[in-house]
């Protein structure tokens, strides 16, 4: 029988599916027995979407304007 | 040429334009990742200034080290190992007093973070604004000790792989995968603040 530390600990490798068939039918079934684990996966797999779906924010133009000037001046001094 | 037709151009056609001196080309593969290389420096240094230093830090040193670059991996990938390097110098030079260490062993025992259990909506980041989310997702991840962050950072947010972000860190496989884990219950923990379904608190009996 699986214990809810078991589950959590393949918790990572269940939400990324990275783990074999066998394995993942005995989390499936513990999740449909164990109401914690379960909300604790959906949860969890939320998250992970959440973040994946961040769009990176536009870098401010006076960072973008001194990264260029940096770059501008190694090129020139690379071809030199 | 014109930047513009650049855009659709494959990635490793650029490289290979950039090491025969094409700037354009260099200029190209700058514009296609500074947002998330700037979004990492961010995310790990926790500074703005610092954040800048290493942006600009990771694109010089990856024009001079071109030469270097194999080719075997991802130009996206190369780029990221040269910001985790800078960023973490960056964090364990302000932090002289504390030593932060990407190393530390960690404690995986009972206090795996699961105090708060409640269910969320489908979908609750529909119920913040764009910058509301921001602004949580971005306090959840500061709060993160910087050993779980950096995991966290390149697997789900810039979503490398396990073994590019072993590479990365200089760490192992199962030392990666062990801090995944508890970064993202630990976030999932701060979150559920947030975005627990309403009148659910009943539910979050463990």
């Amino acid at each position: 029988m699986l214990t809810c530390k078991d589950f959590l600990n393949e918790l990572s490798d269940y939400l990324d599916e990275t783990i074999d068939a066998e394995s993942r039918a005995k989390l499936e079934t513990h999740i449909t027995e164990c109401p914690n684990c379960w909300v604790i996966a959906d949860t969890t797999r939320k998250t992970i979407k959440i973040y994946k779906g961040m769009e990176p924010m536009t870098i401010p133009a006076d960072v973008e304007g001194r990264l260029m000037r940096a770059l501008e001046k190694k090129m020139a001094a690379k071809k030199a | 040429m014109a930047v513009d037709s650049l855009t659709s151009v494959d990635e490793s056609q650029l490289v290979a334009q950039s090491r025969e001196g094409d700037t354009t080309a260099f200029n190209e593969l700058v514009r296609r990742y500074e947002r998330k290389i700037f979004r990492l420096a961010q995310h790990i240094t926790q500074n703005r200034e610092d954040a800048e230093d290493v942006l600009q830090e990771t694109f010089l040193k990856a024009y001079e080290h071109l030469d270097q670059f194999k080719g075997d991996a991802k130009f996206y990938t190369w780029i990221v190992r040269i910001a985790v390097n800078q960023a973490l110098m960056k964090l364990r030079r302000r932090k002289t007093d504390r030593t932060v260490s990407i190393d530390e062993t960690i404690d995986t025992g009972e206090d795996t973070v699961t105090r708060e259990i409640a269910a969320w909506d489908e979908d609750p980041e529909q119920r913040f604004s764009r910058d509301e989310l921001g602004g949580i997702l971005d306090d959840a991840v500061q709060s993160l000790e910087p050993l779980y962050r950096s995991v966290f950072v390149l697997r789900d947010i810039e979503e490398l792989s396990t073994e590019e972000t072993a590479e990365a860190l200089g760490l192992s496989i199962p030392a990666v995968k062990s801090r995944l884990l508890r970064a993202r219950l630990q976030l999932r923990e701060k979150l559920t603040r947030f975005f627990k379904r309403k009148g659910d608190d009943a539910f979050a009996y463990m």
